[in-house]
């Protein structure tokens, strides 16, 4: 199940997007979420899909991987689409009971999970086309203010960008100890809320000590690569705007522009 | 003077109580000499809790020692000033793979080591694909280490060593948790390091037959150094050997029973065909029509 | 008591670009009271075939039987096969999490719905089976060595009273000693409780030492199943996959294409050394020692070393 969040994963191939400087796809990803929330237009929204697939299409990453980070958020997704769907005033359409579908509702319904969908793919447009080393970069780089005011900008960005890396090892390991378990006869899926997160002390015991016991390694090997913090780095991929980057970011203040100018 | 050397060094884990009172003291290394020569394939043996991965970790400053004093290259380890200089002389390579890899892609975790020491760009670039290509793992550059099989991520924890240029690498059972294939894979690797580049290679191991080819042979035992010979010279003490919890392979093990038993065998047998090679004429003199030797029409 | 496998198929990521076979129509019987060997490099599907028996994954595509009756049938009690088909993980630290090492095997049992006083009697019946010393019973699972927290995760599954024991690689990680004092142990509760064992394993010298028979898993597919010397006999086969055969083998093979009347059944360094000895006049010493070990080899160590090359 947590196996099929796309979130965070590094689709390795090469592209224009792929090669834009991740400062450039983070202010990129900032602009399309804005821009969901300013559309309440059918208009903006087909600009917003234009825009979307433009940039999947650019990306050359099979559309596959896009929708899969949606199965996430399905349940979420019906939440709100029923709660618009029925709860809007107005016009009713169709009457089943107490629930009311109104004109409005569908409207409203419609563009609830388009901006959700929209949210979703786009941020895994991001994810996609960007390793996490790049992504934290480029937030390393884009915070680097923050640096002034006592914020470990770039301690917090290496915490990101390691976490990002034991996600799957993690995921992997947690199926492993469930399974280790069950062998023995415990049940992570019968009974009431209590009895399950009692269910779960075996499962979370085992997966802290190991992450526990793999921070210490990691920290160990880190310095035994001559790691000590942020002083003194040097960059084997430093952030360089390159002339696409200054394209892209022409085509997103037109974007943004756009969407602004054809709301009603 | 040799590149890793160790004088009369003493380490204890000290277990403290909560209100900072000696609790237990557990002696991990007692009173080791050991002076490790430039270029040398060296091989530290010695069961689970033999005091071997203590003393790899002395080794690049990472415990430093109670008593006596380790030098590499002539550095202190316990001099402060130095440590990065020695991190970067003696490199480290740990057991579990997935543990000392820190980037997402394969090349990035190599450039982590050089970034860290201050490495201009290009400088990092050249030395990462360098590395890579010494590894044999160019082509898996842009990879998840994730995606890797063990073996391939031991070889990429090497390549993230060796772009920091050491003199000499540490490797803690870098094979311990992977399957034969990658366990060979590695050893090769190693082998190949040591021969060409002239690295100075200290591998620290359980597995027998990782240490037939290697230069000199270091048995541990309760914190002490054991034995210390060529491969030839320890794997002739079976006996010796099986009494500190290792063993030897098969065929040595069995020219070593055929010995026991009186038969004429050289004292210590490491591979197959020494062992072919003196168990032909033997039988060949007790069925001389049927056998055949090498030389035969 | 059998476990019957008829054709089983596991595809990861059915119906997308990805599918792969982790298992390809595998099919076998395990018996009663079997020591088996499985082999295969990583990836090769052994640990995913394992996982099918006690029903943990379940096949694509295929059927398993445990004594008779299909565990993929409607109503069937998957909870209480786990309790029969013991299952131990590779790292011990996958399953040990209780505050001591007594109370953590009493989980299985516990979970079997046993009362306290039934798990305790189980639990230290299984510590007991597995050699570990009454003084670590009462400490923290977490404290322990390699060689120990191995012996606690095979007790916490013995404590259900499995009647089937699979073990995925319980040595890995250990040194010779460990390993050895461990197969020892599984080999005493084959013989004395008559336990049917399932050992994974790398390692082709360990199975050798201890299987009866050998299961060799390539690529999801089963491609030997048979004693030990005859699946031995393929060491050029099991190369170009990735294995190799003990390296007693190789000698045994190597002196027979050089004429040498040594018979082609043998896979440790003490028949070899027997049959040796035996070849080159020098049995007389070592009959005793072979008589207790194998009766067939000593009825071989018996003859004169001129008939011995009858039998090659």
């Amino acid at each position: 199940m947590i196996r099929e969040i796309t979130l965070g994963q590094y689709y390795p191939i090469d592209s224009l997007l792929h090669r834009l400087d991740p400062r450039t796809k983070l202010f990129g990803t900032l602009i399309f979420i804005v821009s969901l929330f300013l559309a309440n237009s059918v208009l903006a929204y087909v600009a917003a899909t234009v825009f979307l697939f433009g940039c999947i299409r650019l990306s050359r990453v099979p559309f596959g991987f896009m929708v899969r980070g949606l199965r996430a958020v399905l349940v979420l997704l019906l939440i709100s689409v029923s709660f618009n769907l029925f709860l809007t005033p107005g016009e009713p359409i169709v009457t089943i009971g107490f629930l009311k579908v109104t004109w409005e509702g569908l409207r409203m319904a419609g563009f609830m999970a388009l901006r959700l969908i929209y949210l979703v793919i786009g941020s895994s447009v991001m994810t996609l086309t960007t390793t996490p080393n790049q992504l934290t970069d480029g937030l390393e780089k884009s915070l680097g203010f923050l640096k002034r005011v006592g914020v470990p900008v770039h301690e917090v960005s290496m915490m990101m960008s390691i976490a990002l890396r034991f996600i799957p090892i993690l995921v992997e390991e947690t199926d492993k100890i469930m399974k280790a378990q069950m062998a023995r006869g415990a049940d992570f899926e019968s009974g009431n809320l209590i009895r399950k997160a009692k269910a779960m002390v075996p499962l979370l015991v085992p997966l802290f000590i190991s992450a526990f016991r793999r921070a210490t390694d990691l920290a160990m090997a880190m310095e035994a690569r001559c790691y000590h913090g942020g002083a003194g780095r040097t960059k084997m991929k430093p952030l360089r705007y390159a002339g696409w980057d200054r394209v892209a970011y022409g085509v997103l203040v037109a974007y943004i522009v756009a969407v602004v100018l054809l709301r009603v | 003077m040799g590149i890793i050397r160790a004088s009369k060094l003493i380490y204890d884990y000290i277990r403290r109580d909560e209100d900072d009172h000696i609790e237990e003291v557990n002696r991990a290394i007692d009173n080791m000499t050991v002076d490790i020569q430039k270029g040398d394939f060296v091989a530290i043996l010695g069961h689970n809790g033999s005091g071997k991965s203590t003393f790899a970790k002395q080794i690049n400053g990472i415990l430093l020692p109670t008593e006596g004093a380790v030098w590499i290259s002539e550095m202190n380890t316990a001099d402060d000033s130095h440590i990065w200089d020695i991190r970067k002389t003696a490199g480290m390579v740990f057991q579990n793979p997935d543990n000392q890899i820190i980037g997402n892609v394969v090349e990035e975790d190599v450039g982590f080591g050089p970034e860290n020491m201050g490495i201009p760009t290009d400088e990092i670039w050249r030395r990462v694909d360098e590395s890579l290509e010494k590894v044999g793992m160019t082509a898996y550059r842009l990879k998840s280490p994730n995606k890797l099989s063990g073996g391939q991520k031991q070889r990429v924890a090497i390549a993230g060593v060796m772009a920091m240029r050491p003199e000499c690498i540490v490797l803690d059972e870098p094979t311990a948790m992977l399957d034969p294939n990658g366990r060979r894979e590695v050893i090769a690797t190693l082998h190949e390091l040591n021969r060409k580049e002239g690295i100075t290679i200290l591998l620290i191991t359980h597995y027998m037959e990782e240490v037939i080819d290697a230069d000199r042979v270091i048995v541990m035992d309760d914190g002490r150094i054991v034995m210390d010979g060529t491969p030839r010279e320890i794997f002739s003490r079976v006996s010796e050997l099986k009494s500190y919890r290792l063993d030897v392979p098969q065929v040595t093990e069995l020219a070593y029973e055929l010995r026991q038993a009186g038969v004429v065998m050289p004292e210590c047998v490491l591979t197959m065909d020494e062992m072919m090679a003196c168990l032909l004429p033997l039988m060949k003199a007790c069925y001389p029509e049927t056998v055949r030797l090498e030389g035969d029409a | 008591m059998s476990i019957k496998a008829e054709n089983l198929n596991y595809i990861y990521s059915q119906g997308t670009a990805y599918e792969q076979y982790a298992l390809k129509d595998v099919s076998f019987e395990i018996g009663d009271g079997e020591f088996v060997g499985l082999i295969g490099h990583t990836g090769s599907g052994k640990s995913t075939l394992i996982q099918h028996l006690n029903g943990l994954l379940r096949a694509s595509s295929g059927t398993i039987y445990y004594n008779g009756e299909n565990i993929y049938a409607d109503g069937y009690d998957m909870k209480a096969l786990r309790g029969k088909v013991g299952l131990v993980f590779q790292y011990p630290e996958h399953q040990l999490f209780e505050i001591d090492v007594f109370t953590d095997v009493c989980f299985g049992p516990k979970n079997q719905g046993l009362s306290k006083e039934a798990c305790e009697v189980r639990a230290r019946e299984a510590l007991q089976s597995v050699g570990l010393d009454e003084r670590f019973w009462k400490q923290s699972p977490f404290e322990l060595s390699g060689g120990q927290k191995r012996r606690v995760a095979i007790a916490g599954v013995l404590a259900m009273q499995p009647e089937v024991l699979i073990l995925d690689e319980p040595t890995a990680g250990l040194d010779p000693k460990g390993r050895d004092e461990i197969l020892e142990e599984l080999a005493e509760l084959h013989r004395k409780r008559h336990m049917t064992i399932i050992l994974v394993s790398h390692s082709m010298e360990d199975v050798a030492r201890y299987a009866s028979r050998i299961l060799v898993m390539n690529h999801g597919e089963k491609i030997f199943d048979a004693a030990p010397k005859e699946v031995f006999a393929h060491y050029r086969e099991l190369e170009t996959i990735g294995l190799a055969a003990p390296q007693v083998t190789y000698i045994v093979h190597g002196l027979r294409e050089h004429g040498v009347p040594i018979a082609d059944d043998i896979t440790t360094v003490e028949e070899a050394r027997n049959a040796i000895l035996r070849l080159l006049g020098k049995a007389e010493q070592t009959e005793a020692k072979a008589d207790r070990k194998r009766p067939d080899q000593a009825r071989t160590a018996n003859r004169s070393k001129g008939k011995a090359d009858q039998r090659s």
